[in-house]
């Protein structure tokens, strides 16, 4: 059985070969390659605080074998700041108090750029809510994340304007 | 979970030969497959990953109008696909009420379809479950089962399907096209899925190593686009199976209902076809009283499985509402929180 994949992780293409066909991305990424930003919640889909990017998508990498990624390009929340700049969802997340322990905070954020790459929710915090209903906050934090999701997604569609929703 | 072989063929051809060898499952994104084989639910020795197939990712309009969607399509790229969303509003509102972003951009239309009961007892291999192990009994009957069927259940299993996108689909007609060592065939997706009679263990109409290819809707479906709604009755408001939801597509002239379409889900094994609602609106005009015998006769047949009497009244409330949601029109824009119960037609925050 060939278990070898190639990833191209926040910007840098790598070859890997696996131990075991069962390895899940969120495995992958934090047992094998050092990168723990990504969390373990529930391990079933059910929490979001395993959410990466695949191709710019949001997915939860606790329910994504690995091998069956070969050839993906894959965003964990290490890859979003740009040398000492915060990515500005991270900024927001900082601004708006968007967490409390901080253990569902990668996943919401990465959840968050993926739903402002999607641009279906506009600014309508209801609209924002259902799209981050993936992500639990145990910490019930969700205020804070809501706002912080707006202002990220405004402040990121003055820079970028073709990607206003 | 299990050790498996991981099998990533090229061509469907190749994916049918190499799932013809008993143990063999076929891997979508693994949504599914992969909670129920960490749970040690099922243990497939072999697993076929379809994701690198080509050609089985697209959404097609075919020339006699209809659509067909291929098994690989991402539940979320069907929703927010415009032309499709437009021809079938109410199948993009079910979609967009289930699961997460996170788990729609992943899920295949093909798992979706053949996603596994969300009975509690099944998920459980300490537990006696006729589905996961035939003639073992169903700790089910006579255990927790407030979420479990109210049609179509047997002595053997009162589980229920969980997919909310099968109902819109079951609703518009829609046909599953499947291709095996024999050939490709279609079936309506009405006669796809089993009944649980006496052997639960047995879902739908595929045979081994058959696959999924496409999900088919025909044209005059999309007759109904301009009254069609999805409404599903959760635990909360949002990434939650439904307890029950309906499909009801209407098509209405002059101020009457010429043709009606129902559909219901969380009630049974698999999506439930209601012809004796849609007979019960035809030729009637679309009021509170026409949708409220329609709900009648949609549950005329129901009996509790167990603590679950209140599913009866709930669905018939779920009907008569869809109906009447789908009779004031289809939302130019899709509901804040799609199939809610909750979102107020003018688009205002409803709940905090
Ligand atoms: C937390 C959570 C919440 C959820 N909430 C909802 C909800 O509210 N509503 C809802 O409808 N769903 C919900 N789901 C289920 C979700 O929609 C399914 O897991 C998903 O659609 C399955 O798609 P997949 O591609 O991941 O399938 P997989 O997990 O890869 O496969 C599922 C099954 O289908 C078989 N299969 C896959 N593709 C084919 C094919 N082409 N031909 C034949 N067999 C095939 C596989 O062998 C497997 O048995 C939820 C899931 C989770 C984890
Ligand atoms: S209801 Fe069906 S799935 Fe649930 S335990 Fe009984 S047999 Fe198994
Ligand atoms: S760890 Fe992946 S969803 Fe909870
Ligand atoms: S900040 Fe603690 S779980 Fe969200």
């Amino acid at each position: 059985m060939n278990l070898s994949l190639t990833l191209t992780i926040n910007g840098e293409t790598r070859e890997i070969v696996l131990d075991d066909p069962r390895v899940t991305l969120l495995d992958l990424l934090r047992e094998r390659l050092g990168l723990t930003g990504a969390k373990k919640g529930c391990d079933r889909g059910q929490c979001g605080a395993c959410t990466i990017l695949v191709d710019g998508q949001r997915i939860n990498s606790c329910l994504a074998l690995a091998i069956s990624y070969h050839g993906s390009s894959i965003t964990t929340v290490e890859g979003l700041a740009q040398g000492g700049t915060l990515h500005p969802v991270q900024q927001a997340f900082i601004d708006h108090d968007g967490f409390q322990c901080g253990f569902c905070t990668p996943g919401q954020v990465m959840s968050a750029v993926g739903l402002i790459a999607e641009g279906q929710t506009g600014d309508d915090p209801e609209r924002v809510r259902e799209a981050m209903s993936g992500n639990i906050c145990r910490c019930g934090a969700y205020m804070g994340i809501t706002e912080a999701v707006i202002e990220a997604r405004g402040k990121m569609s003055e820079t970028k304007p073709e990607k206003a929703a | 979970m299990n050790l498996f072989e991981y099998i990533r063929p090229t061509s469907v051809a190749e994916a049918i030969a190499a799932a013809g060898e008993p143990g063999s499952a076929y891997l979508g994104a693994g949504t599914n497959l992969l909670d129920l084989m960490k749970g040690g639910v099922t243990s497939p020795n072999r697993l076929i990953d379809l994701t690198h197939l080509p050609d089985l990712g697209k959404i097609e309009q075919l020339p006699d109008g209809s659509m067909r969607i291929g098994a690989l399509v991402k539940n979320a790229a069907l929703a927010h696909d415009t032309a499709f969303s437009k021809a079938y509003p109410a199948v993009a509102e079910a979609l967009l009420s289930g699961a997460s972003a996170q788990l729609r951009n992943a899920a295949t239309v093909g798992g979706n379809l053949m996603q596994r009961t969300r009975c509690a007892y099944f998920a459980d291999p300490a537990s006696a479950c006729n589905k996961r192990e035939p003639g073992s009994g169903c700790d089910a009957i006579g255990g927790e089962n407030r979420h479990h069927a109210i049609l179509g259940w047997s002595e053997s299993c009162i589980a229920t399907h969980p997919s909310d996108f099968c109902v819109a689909l079951t609703a518009l007609d829609a046909t599953i096209e499947i291709e095996g060592a024999g050939g490709r065939r279609e079936v309506p997706i009405t006669d796809f899925y089993l009944l649980p009679g006496d052997t639960p263990h047995e879902e739908t109409v595929l045979e081994a190593g058959e696959i999924i290819v496409a999900i088919k809707l025909p044209a005059n479906a999309a007759g109904f686009a301009g009254h069609q709604r999805y409404l599903k009755v959760r635990e909360r408001t949002s990434y939650a199976f439904a307890l029950v939801s309906a499909a009801a597509a209407l098509e209405i002239e002059n101020g009457t209902i010429t043709e009606a379409r129902l559909a219901l889900g969380g009630v049974a094994m698999k999506p439930w076809r209601s012809a004796a609602a849609e007979a019960a609106l035809a030729g009637l005009s679309p009021t509170r009283e026409a949708f409220e015998k329609a709900a009648e006769a949609a549950f005329a047949d129901a009996r509790p499985s167990g603590e679950n009497a209140y599913k009866i009244e709930l669905g018939k409330r779920v009907v008569a509402r869809a109906l009447a949601m789908a009779a004031a029109g289809t939302p130019e824009r899709m509901p804040a929180l799609p199939a809610s119960p909750f979102a107020s037609d003018t688009g205002a925050i409803a709940h905090v």
